[in-house]
């Protein structure tokens, strides 16, 4: 089934005629209502009428997630505040976080993009779905609940954590449809056996699962401990959160809601336009929105358009797994995490020498976050003569580190000059969840 | 109150020969050398000849190390004489953060650390028992 087929099903021309007048209407704008990208405009020696069909969107330029920080936190929003009636949050790299404001007329599209996801995995009025991304800040939760809501099934906003409870609920409650990080769906799946909570006593059938990367084989795993078919779902929060593309039957790909958010592949080195069906640089510009529309946001993500049409029926440009990034950003737990971020909070605290490392791991099916830290030799040098001033180091890190991450992580200390010191680009991060 | 160096070590393959030696290249007579650990790290604590002298050697070799006054008490060789000692603090509430003992000069040593280093000194005085003082 397709949830709305006069736009998902949109003969190309058709597509992108909408796509250019769109474009034209929502640069317009921004020309207007946002100082950042008038300058940047006018820098070019562009005016909103010279951007007519969507094939002019390349002499756009382009925005980063730095102009995002710089104009934290009201800078990029277009519409005045009172149309404003949420606002997300995602971590930022050097304490400022990404603030994301949204106007009703964007939320009505955001549960209209989830509520064509939810319909090509296979969700109907009848399901009972759960949702246990984080509710908060976070996109996840709240953006899936909007779906299921505007969709029509029953949603549970059961959130992460209380995972022995969420177990017992996914029985009782006949619970048939679910929303989380793939991590999560596997620690769940755990929970749920060592509960002695049989497959057989699941109704569970369908799955949504993204915010972080995942590869074939754990969906392997996911659908045979949970009994349900796994559906890729992705977003972000500066184009809108969960529901800019998705999965359908054929699973080759997930179908890009172009009608609202416009993809482009490009070089990240030279910025140009790199041909349908070879990996570059995802490129997003929101086409709908008002709150804070973005034009030609560069994700960082790295993948590809694949060409041809999809035996679905859907006409929506599909686009590959992500291959990886152009930045150093790590993806815990479904949070963004960035090196530099760790690196700040250490230079805080000066019983800590600037030597670290990051060490990511999946341990039962969750990932976990070590960072080793050498002590200052001066530190180490007065009254050491027990272990409990290291520990209280380790908690201290520990503490700062959660307020600026939202993760939790295990600190060890270091002896003065024990890691290995690089004279080129530092190997600062060992990731050793190989997932792709 | 005698000097005790300490010297806070990763648990780490080679990490202890690496400190000894630094040690024995600056001629230092070690007396005791007690190691308390963790999973990742532990505290090496020395007694020795000349903790000054050995502190700068280790430091020279950019090996964090600190001194810090510790109580040592001289006791008899004979069954009991820790248990006796020992009982003076437990009767008195005064709790033990460390201990371990040497030998010098055939006597027994007992080396401790406590909250109150000046009540410890009184206890044990008032049961007979002499400070150690290098």
């Amino acid at each position: 089934m397709i949830w709305n087929p006069s736009k998902e099903c949109m003969p190309e021309e058709q597509k992108r005629e909408l796509q250019g007048k769109r474009l034209h209407k929502v640069v317009d704008y921004v020309y207007h209502n946002v100082l950042f990208y008038r300058t940047k405009m006018q820098e070019l020696g562009l005016e909103p009428g010279d951007i007519r069909t969507i094939d002019d969107i390349v002499k756009l330029p382009f925005t980063t997630k730095q102009d995002l920080r710089d104009n934290y936190p009201f800078g990029l929003q277009a519409a005045p505040q009172s149309e404003i009636i949420r606002i997300h949050a995602s971590t930022g790299t050097t304490g400022n976080p990404t603030i994301v404001g949204y106007t009703r007329k964007d939320i009505d599209i955001w549960s209209e993009c989830m509520s064509r996801c939810l319909t090509a995995y296979g969700v109907r009025r009848s399901d009972i779905f759960s949702v246990a991304y984080g509710y908060g800040l976070f996109t996840g939760g709240l953006g899936v609940h909007y779906g299921v809501e505007n969709l029509g099934a029953t949603v549970v906003p059961a959130s992460t954590g209380g995972t022995q409870k969420h177990a017992k609920l996914l029985k009782d409650l006949g619970i048939t449809g679910l929303a989380c990080t793939p991590s999560y769906a596997l620690h769940l799946a755990e929970v749920v056996e060592k509960s002695g909570i049989g497959k057989d006593e699941l109704k569970l059938r369908v799955g949504a699962f993204g915010a972080e990367p995942w590869t074939e084989s754990m969906r392997q795993e996911i659908e045979s401990r949970l009994g349900l078919k796994g559906y890729n779902i992705y977003g972000l929060s500066e184009i809108m959160g969960p529901c800019v593309s998705y999965e359908c039957e054929c699973q080759h790909g997930s179908h890009i809601n172009e009608d609202h958010f416009y993809p482009e592949i490009i070089d990240p080195q030279t910025l140009r336009p790199i041909p349908a069906g070879e990996d570059g640089e995802l490129v997003f510009t929101t086409l709908t929105k008002t709150g804070m529309p973005v034009l030609r946001y560069r994700t960082r993500d790295l993948c590809s358009l694949l060409p041809g049409d999809c035996p679905c029926g859907r006409t929506f440009v599909r686009m590959s797994s992500i291959k990886g990034r152009t930045d150093d950003m790590l993806i815990i737990r479904g949070i963004n995490v960035f090196p530099s971020q760790v690196e700040s909070v250490l230079l805080g605290i000066p019983e800590c020498a600037p030597y670290y490392r990051l060490i990511v791991d999946r341990v039962n099916n969750l990932d976990t976050l070590t960072v080793q830290v050498e002590a200052r030799a001066e530190y180490l040098s007065r009254d050491m003569d027990t272990l409990s001033p290291i520990a209280a180091l380790e908690k201290k890190v520990a503490a700062r580190l959660r307020d600026v991450l939202s993760i939790s992580s295990a600190v060890q200390i270091k002896m003065p000059g024990s890691l290995e010191r690089f004279e080129g680009k530092a190997k600062i991060v060992t990731d050793n969840r190989k997932l792709i | 109150m005698i000097q005790q160096l300490s010297v806070f070590m990763e648990n780490r393959t080679g990490i202890l020969s690496a400190v000894l030696d630094i040690l024995k290249q600056a001629e230092i007579q070690l007396y005791a050398i007690s190691i308390a650990d963790t999973a990742d790290y532990g505290i090496c604590r020395i007694i020795c000849d000349n903790p000054s002298r050995a502190r700068q050697a280790l430091m020279d070799a950019g090996v964090a190390a600190s001194l810090s006054d510790v109580c040592a008490v001289e006791l008899d060789n004979t069954p009991g004489a820790a248990a006796d000692m020992v009982s003076l603090f437990a009767r008195e509430g005064l709790s033990l953060a460390y201990l371990y003992t040497f030998l010098y000069k055939d006597r027994p040593v007992m080396v401790f650390r406590t909250d109150d280093a000046a009540k410890a000194k009184t206890i044990l005085e008032s049961g007979g028992l002499c400070c150690f003082n290098w």
